[in-house]
């Protein structure tokens, strides 16, 4: 932050520390396979009064792909974003927002993940402002109202759960709201936290900001709120949902509904769109959908399945948004009617492009295929068929758009582009900012290639951490053996 | 809003609520007070004296750019977070304390710093909201 | 006392949510600071309200002598004025900026976002 007005410092600093980071995540991550649950508790206040953080394989897994995610967005960015974005501070922001989804990941404490999301959401607003142009604006003033409506609604379920059981430690909770007897009073509550994470993972009735709002700002910030932001949602559900309000036949049934409405209104939704990124956006929202999906048949293999499709979600959103900020700049639009013969122009490029899209979709070697097994396997086990039908509807969905768009941009004979005096086009950069666009694009690729093919070891890891889900004893042991004998 | 009597006031009011929020920033450990409100007391000065002598002299005053106060300040809270597990091996943020008390001041710790951390992100924080609105009305 | 308070916060909340509904960019902003200072109220009187001496043990002894008022509830809510005071802030600046760009104060007119382009 001391090199505010240095962009140049800037570039290196962020690269050199998303680098950093990574080789970090990637030691805890191998540490906490080996020797499981860590906690730590902040200034040494024991478990249920100070605040405490929790790395248990599911965070970490979530943090190790914050900072992959991380690590591509900060080399693109460094070469895609103009220079009067930087001058604005984008680079400490940015950092600012990977810190938050760290802490979101990573703390065990209620209130504490209430501010952890305050932060991201401070610094995505300055993201998404960050240029000011009026569509931009616009879109954050939609963005800034839910989710600042999210957050009161957060606040307010917090305050509630506070007044019942009159702690804030998560493994506490877990404790006391089994033993809370007004069961109607408990529901509410956790009604009003489905209601305030909804919004942020934006399910079907609520996700209304976020195709406003997320093709907006450029595409390296797009990339970082569509491949983190939402699942930041997603993963404060599943750590509500599977810890804290355990065994509530009408909240399983309540996430199942909301699930497949979920899946069938983003699919139609992309389907109709025009822009590549508002398609992506609807597909975000599509997808939001297996995840809430396997949370709400709540057994063993479908929660290993949403973990999975997390994974898998991660990195292939971030991808695509990089991907359209791509198309973007090289063909200066992105509507898809005006775009075409992509194909011809740059067919190793294509050829790049296909493994993201198509892993998407889910054709089987590649990685959106796993996750989609767990998830019928459990639907068939659980007897909710039309759980199944939305899977099967909304990967059908996903295809035929996939398939549209790989028809428009790449095959089509190129409509008219008016050619833009003053654009950066990408044929004009040298070759180092070249690199810095495609790098972190092949570098995703190959992570998720490697989840398509390797398959059987991102099995292996969320059915573990599926499993420590599934036994929420196991993060209550893990919290309070601390208090016990501390080290 | 050029007045006699504020401009008066303000000249006489800038110094006192200046050592007025070091008093409140200091007596915050076990009495009401700390580097939030401090640092609130000391925006309020630098505002009060923008509002009577224009913007361009408050900023004289202050010499540095507000925003790099947050920098500073946050490298300074994170510092004293981080210096017990660098030097002690304890957790993030354990409380450590100067065995003897100093005078005036009383007990000095790591929590000390990290409200002066706190004091400093509040002013430039604040100092730049305040002045980015003003000059851009 | 309590129900004092229940029903200001629930005025509070009703009017927040009344004034983010109005399609006036002003009424959004006052309607977001209305609706934080519900929810901030709502901590406090969830955390019960008590009238007792703040929670610090004398050196002498080891546990509290006297009612004590809850210091967590308190925590929470400045916390939480904080947050509020800088997405506030924020909003102000982003609905100015945004004021001067569309050039409208009406949300029913700032359709940019859902134009095809």
């Amino acid at each position: 932050m001391f090199f505010w007005y240095r962009i140049n410092a800037q570039r290196i600093i962020s690269i050199l520390g998303s680098i950093l980071h990574l080789g970090l995540t990637i030691y805890v991550f191998s540490f906490i396979w080996n020797n499981g649950t860590q906690t730590l508790q902040a200034g040494s206040w024991e478990a249920p009064f100070g605040i405490t953080f929790v790395a248990d394989s599911f965070s970490i897994t979530l943090v190790l792909l914050t900072a992959i995610a991380g690590l591509a967005v900060s080399i693109f960015s460094a070469s895609s974003m103009i220079p009067d974005r930087l001058r604005f501070g984008y680079f400490p922001i940015f950092h600012f927002l990977l810190l938050g989804l760290n802490g979101a990941f990573l703390t065990g404490d209620i209130f504490n993940l209430y501010v952890w999301f305050e932060i991201i959401i401070i610094s995505s607003f300055v993201l998404i402002t960050l240029g000011g142009e009026k569509a931009q604006l616009e879109g954050a003033v939609k963005y800034f109202t839910l989710n600042f409506l999210a957050s009161m609604i957060f606040l307010t379920a917090i305050a509630v759960l506070y007044g019942l059981t009159g702690s804030l430690n998560m493994a506490d909770l877990a404790i006391k709201v089994a033993e809370v007897e007004n069961r109607a009073l408990v529901q509410i509550t956790a009604v009003l936290f489905l209601i305030g994470f909804g919004i942020k993972a934006a399910v079907f009735p609520l996700y209304f900001w976020l195709p406003a709002s997320y093709h907006t700002p450029p595409s390296a910030v797009s990339a970082i709120f569509g491949g983190l932001l939402t699942k930041v949602g997603v993963y404060a559900l599943i750590r509500v949902f599977t810890l804290i309000f355990v065994g509530d036949a009408f909240l399983d049934e309540l996430l199942l509904v909301i699930a497949i409405l979920t899946l069938f209104s983003g699919g139609v939704g992309a389907l109709i769109q025009n822009n590549v990124k508002k398609v992506f956006s609807y597909l975000i929202i599509c997808h939001i959908g297996y995840m809430i999906l396997g949370l709400g048949m709540f057994t063993e293999v479908a929660i290993a399945g949403t973990i999975f499709y997390l994974i898998h979600d991660i990195i292939v959103k971030t991808n695509l948004f990089m991907v359209s900020g791509l198309i973007y700049r090289i063909k200066g639009s992105s509507s898809m009617r005006a775009l075409g013969g992509f194909y011809s122009d740059y067919p190793k490029l294509s050829l790049l492009i296909f493994i993201p899209l198509f892993s998407l979709v889910g054709i089987p070697p590649l990685s959106g295929f796993w996750p989609k097994i767990s998830l019928i396997t459990a639907s068939f086990n659980t007897e909710s068929y039309w759980g199944l039908a939305a899977i099967i509807f909304a990967s059908f969905i996903t295809l035929v758009v996939i398939a549209k768009l790989w028809a428009e941009v790449f095959w089509k004979n190129p409509g008219e582009i008016r050619k833009r005096i003053k654009f950066d086009y990408f044929h004009k950069m040298g070759k180092y900012r070249k690199l810095g666009f495609v790098a972190p694009i092949v570098f995703l690729s190959f992570v998720s290639l490697y989840i398509g093919f390797g398959a059987e070891n991102i099995q292996i890891l969320s059915s573990r951490v599926a499993q420590e889900l599934m036994d929420n004893q196991l993060y209550i042991d893990a919290v309070f053996n601390n208090v016990q004998n501390p080290e | 809003m050029k007045t006699l009597i504020l401009k008066t006031a303000s000249n006489y009011l800038l110094p006192v609520l200046l050592v007025f929020s070091v008093f409140i920033l200091l007596r915050g450990h076990y009495l009401p007070g700390g580097g939030f409100v401090g640092g609130l007391i000391a925006a309020i000065a630098f505002v009060l004296h923008a509002f009577a002598n224009g913007l361009a002299k408050a900023k004289d005053l202050l010499k540095i750019h507000p925003g790099f106060l947050m920098p500073i300040g946050l490298a300074l809270a994170f510092l004293s977070g981080v210096a017990p597990v660098i030097g002690l091996d304890d957790p993030f943020m354990t409380g450590l304390w100067f065995p003897d008390p100093f005078p005036v001041i009383g007990n000095v710790g790591s929590a000390l710093f990290f409200d002066i951390g706190v004091y400093l992100v509040v002013v430039g924080v604040t100092l730049t909201i305040i002045f980015t609105i003003s000059e851009s009305a | 006392m309590e129900i004092l308070f229940a029903i200001i916060i629930g005025v509070l909340y009703a009017a927040g949510i009344y004034m983010i509904l109005r399609r006036s960019l002003v009424k959004l902003i006052i309607g977001i600071i209305l609706l934080g200072n519900g929810a901030n109220l709502l901590i406090f009187l969830l955390g019960r309200i008590t009238e007792g001496a703040p929670p610090i043990i004398p050196e002498e002894s080891k546990v509290f002598l006297e009612a004590y008022a809850d210091p967590v509830p308190q925590a929470l809510i400045l916390t939480a004025i904080v947050i509020s005071f800088g997405l506030q802030s924020f909003a102000i600046i982003l609905v100015k900026r945004a004021h001067k760009v569309v050039k409208t104060d009406d949300l029913d007119e700032m359709n940019a976002t859902d134009e095809d382009s």
